[in-house]
């Protein structure tokens, strides 16, 4: 894939002068290639993801800005200082470990306290800090808890305060709430937005979760094969994909092959539709050229409803109810493989049984053109 | 992870540096110490350096030495055989039959009498045996022997006896870790293909327990064949082994080159076995076909 | 009761049965180690303390044993803790070298030593019974160390690091702490597996010989048996004590790990 970032993303968002800038990474580990060539600059005071599926460099990229990587090519620099050489203690990072990392030989205070260095004001100056950032993170009076009697949840706000005790210039976060199950991961995606408008300290997060990305980032770096294959704010991002991969790794999108004749275009199962308006995503040299659209752009029509949208006829194969919404697959008409679409439940609405004819409205501007040729 | 790191290969060399060092010295520097001499000839007093096979020959043709050689590894076999024989059955009532909480207690229990001198225990199985022994003496008791029985000390039986007792935690221990190991839905899955208990035993659990049955037999297997205590204090004339034979000849007979030549042999017969259990394990345990 | 629970308990039995004589004859009133019993006595235990020889081989054991553990440990320590970093050349050959002991016959070790020991004219001393038990003890201090380093969170680590100490404060502060339960069973093994050796002892050792090859000499002697009896039953009698502490303190341990709240 030829690199075809976007270039307006990759620099610092407006009003934010750059914290990290990283120029031609690359790292191998042995044989394998790891980091490809990655540019990227983060603003001070950003909340910036890196998004990707597992193997992708991400983690790698991240331990690379921590220290714990060397970097193989390229350069480094964070708050103005080049980072080449200079170990993990001495940078301006701190980390929230996957695992957490929590010591257990230690309590909650001396975890948290472990960073400030001795010179740093009395026992009593820093028993303070200690319960300032136990507070910060809603654990107020957990000091002389076991490291070991923990929750899941409340090991990692240990982490953070732990980190942020410290003022770094960075918070680097690897994959923090894996671990954590659905409703946990929910609360504690709200608090760390929540923590770093607070503290306004630049949080990286590392990330395989798409929604946690999109939900918390001000920018995410989306990564495949050592390389970004997209960066940009989180709107952008699906609704722009930048690639066919992109497009399918963030959220939901129904592929409809696409013939072309002259300035106008064939897809099947909606119909005809003039070339000119409708948006490209870059060639990526592979698969034949395909419509992208969402399931929450499709809407299936009331019997006799009338519509200003183009319509499309289709049956219903299959209904998936998710409480709020519900998904249908439907065959459109002409076609083989399934769309799905994706509609809010409503009073009134009835939910159509598999077998039902249905009528589709759709728009041309929701739709993204994915093409190896053009 | 951080493979290729220079720094952390830096360290690595420099923290292996004073074991190895230690290991070197001490042990492949003796080690090759041994190998020469076995090539060299004891003439009175003096060590004549002239390389030579002499003692090869001798220890390979000598009927006494050759006769202590087969018996040291007929006596390992024996004992190895018999140890884990006896040992599996242990292990596997503990690993699959005794409740989880009371398994470390069970552990427990089977290893405490070697925490008393290997020496003592070696010692009281004489006594055990011996002629006014603890077997005779309830034998006579009890009226089912007239006079005491002699055939039970002082031979290669009462050396594979007390053995098969010295050693058995070291067989146990392997064989309940792997055990342990065994995923318990593999024998359900098993069962539930339609396999009855023992074919189970023999198709699943058997198969996956070898590699911990192997590491038992050689963990046996090794310091068996080189035992020297054993042999002297219950062995008698007929059940003394190598070991006794190497020892004579580097502190009695004042001749470490044979002892030397013995030693290597035992050596090389050790490894033999070694790489013979460790193919056999590759053959047997991986997936076959 | 099961087949398989009967055979376990007869095969405790056959474990235990060598144990059970020691405090029958440590108690018993006649220098003839077989029955039939003589009677009640105390006297072997009041000989011991009054048997100088044997008084000495325990005091040389113990500070043998107590110098292998700590030697063992400490090498093992280095060797554990570079078998499980990054593989660079040589690593293995190295680690082979160190585990060998464990496949050879003690015996040979022993030979091996004292050949070379005599070759460079070299005297026979306590230390050179600490050089032999080193070896045999670094690989089981190794294997253990080992496995506590593998089970050590490298994250714990770095995460000391990240919070800006150097290498050396976080070895003290993290990874010493985490790995003492590993460095106590390796001290207790390697002092364990020191104190019990004979062979090596026997070929090594100089004017000073060790428990064990002060008790291969007594056990000549049939009258001197019954205070072996005594000594063996103390010795059986402190051990037994001391790994039900092991396994208490243990089982604390894992306790407080997995208790739900240590108490704020």
């Amino acid at each position: 894939m030829p690199d075809q970032t976007n270039t307006d993303a990759e620099a610092a968002p407006a009003g934010r002068c750059p914290i990290i800038e990283l120029s031609g990474a690359h790292k191998h580990f042995g044989d394998y290639h790891a980091l490809r060539g990655i540019d990227l600059s983060v603003g001070a005071g950003e909340f910036f993801s890196l998004l990707g599926p597992s193997g992708c460099g991400k983690t790698t990229l991240l331990r690379t800005i921590a220290g714990f990587e060397a970097l193989g090519a390229g350069r480094l620099v964070i708050g103005g200082r080049d980072m080449a050489g200079v170990p993990p203690n001495r940078r301006p990072t701190n980390m929230v470990f996957q695992s957490y990392a929590i010591f257990p030989h230690l309590d909650v205070g001396q975890n948290v306290g472990f960073g400030l260095r001795r010179s740093e004001g009395s026992r009593a100056q820093k028993a303070v800090r200690i319960g300032e950032a136990l507070e910060m993170v809603g654990l107020a009076g957990y000091e002389r808890r076991g490291a070991q009697a923990l929750s899941g949840g409340q090991r990692q706000r240990v982490a953070l305060a732990r980190a942020l005790i410290l003022r770094p210039d960075v918070l680097l976060l690897d994959e923090p709430l894996s671990a954590l199950d659905k409703k946990l991961r929910e609360q504690m995606q709200a608090e760390l937005r929540r923590l770093q408008r607070q503290v306004g300290i630049t949080f990286v997060l590392v990330t395989h979760d798409q929604e946690e990305a999109l939900i918390m980032s001000d920018r995410v770096a989306v990564m495949f094969e050592g390389r970004i294959a997209q960066l940009a704010g989180p709107q952008e991002l699906y609704r722009h994909p930048a690639s066919r991969r992109v497009a399918e790794f963030i959220g939901m999108m129904n592929f409809l092959p696409v013939i072309a004749t002259g300035d106008t275009l064939e897809i099947a199962g909606l119909g005809r539709v003039p070339r000119a308006g409708l948006r490209s995503a870059a060639p990526d040299g592979q698969g034949p050229p395909e419509a992208g659209i969402r399931p929450e752009m499709f809407s299936i029509l009331y019997p006799g409803e009338q519509t200003g949208r183009r319509t499309a006829q289709g049956t219903v194969r299959e209904t998936a109810f998710y409480g709020d919404m519900t998904y249908y697959e439907v065959i459109l008409d002409g076609t083989e493989r399934p769309v799905t679409i994706s509609m809010k439940n409503m009073p009134g609405r009835m939910i159509l049984s598999p077998g039902t004819q249905a009528r589709i409205a759709w728009d041309a501007e929701s739709v993204t053109l994915f093409s190896a040729a053009w | 992870m951080a493979q290729a790191d220079p720094g952390s290969v830096r360290r690595g060399r420099a923290l292996i540096a004073a074991p190895a060092l230690y290991a070197l010295l001490l042990l492949a520097g003796p080690l090759g110490t041994i190998v020469l001499f076995s090539f060299w000839s004891q003439d009175f007093l003096a060590l004549d350096r002239s390389p030579t096979l002499g003692n090869y020959a001798e220890a390979l043709r000598e009927p006494l030495y050759r006769e202590l050689m087969l018996r040291s590894l007929a006596i390992a076999m024996a004992v190895t055989v018999t140890t884990v024989l006896l040992a599996f059955p242990v292990a596997y009532f503990v690993s699959f039959k005794v409740a989880p909480a009371r398994k470390a207690l069970w552990l427990f229990l089977i290893t405490i009498p070697f925490w008393t001198s290997y020496l003592v225990r070696v010692f009281l199985w004489k006594v055990i045996l011996g002629f006014n022994g603890v077997v005779n003496a309830s034998l006579l008791g009890a009226g089912i022997i007239d006079a005491p029985l002699t055939f039970i000390l002082y031979n290669p039986v009462s050396v594979v006896i007390t053995l098969t007792h010295a050693f058995a935690p070291f067989a146990i221990l392997p064989i309940y870790v792997a055990l342990e190991r065994i995923d318990h839905s593999l024998i359900e899955a098993s069962r539930d293909l339609g396999e009855s208990r023992a074919s189970t035993f023999r198709r699943v659990t058997l198969p996956l327990a070898l590699p911990g049955v192997m590491a038992a037999a050689l963990i046996v297997f090794i310091p068996v064949i080189g035992d020297y205590v054993t042999p002297r204090l219950v062995g008698g004339p007929s059940g003394l082994m190598i070991a006794n034979m190497i020892q004579t000849q580097f502190l009695k007979l004042n001749n470490a080159p044979l002892g030397a030549a013995l030693a290597v042999l035992a050596m090389l017969i050790v490894t033999a076995i070694a790489l013979v259990a460790g193919l056999a394990l590759r053959r047997f345990s991986g997936p076959r076909g | 009761m099961s087949g398989l629970r009967l055979y376990a308990l007869v095969y405790l039995a056959f474990l235990y049965a060598p144990i059970a004589l020691l405090p029958i004859f440590a108690f018993n009133d006649g220098t003839v180690i077989a029955f039939p019993l003589d009677g009640f006595t105390l006297r072997w235990f009041r000989e011991l303390p009054q048997t100088p020889a044997l008084v000495a081989s325990v005091r040389t054991s113990l500070w043998i044993a107590g110098s292998t553990a700590l030697l063992s440990t400490v090498l093992g320590l280095c060797a554990a803790r570079a078998g499980t970093m990054a593989r660079f050349g040589g690593r293995d050959a190295m680690m082979g070298l160190i585990m060998l002991p464990l496949v050879l016959p003690e015996i040979i070790v022993a030979v091996a030593l004292l050949v070379v020991l005599l070759a460079l004219g070299l005297p026979l001393t306590g230390w050179t019974v600490i050089a032999g038990h080193t070896l045999i003890c670094l690989p089981f201090s190794t294997a253990i160390l080992g496995s506590a380093f593998r089970a050590l969170d490298p994250a714990l680590e770095e995460a000391g690091i990240d919070l800006g100490l150097g290498r050396a404060a976080v070895f003290l502060r993290v990874t010493l702490p985490l790995l003492m339960p590993g460095i106590i069973a390796s001290l207790l093994i390697t002092f364990t597996i020191s104190l019990d050796e004979f062979i090596i002892a026997f070929f090594l050792t100089g004017t000073e010989p060790t428990l064990p090859v002060y008790l291969w000499g007594q056990l000549r002697f049939p009258q001197k048996i019954p205070v072996v009896m005594a000594l063996g039953t103390i010795l059986l009698v402190i051990s037994v004590v001391l790994i039900t502490l092991a396994e208490i303190a243990r089982r604390r341990a894992a306790a407080r790990a997995t208790g739900i709240d240590s108490g704020a």
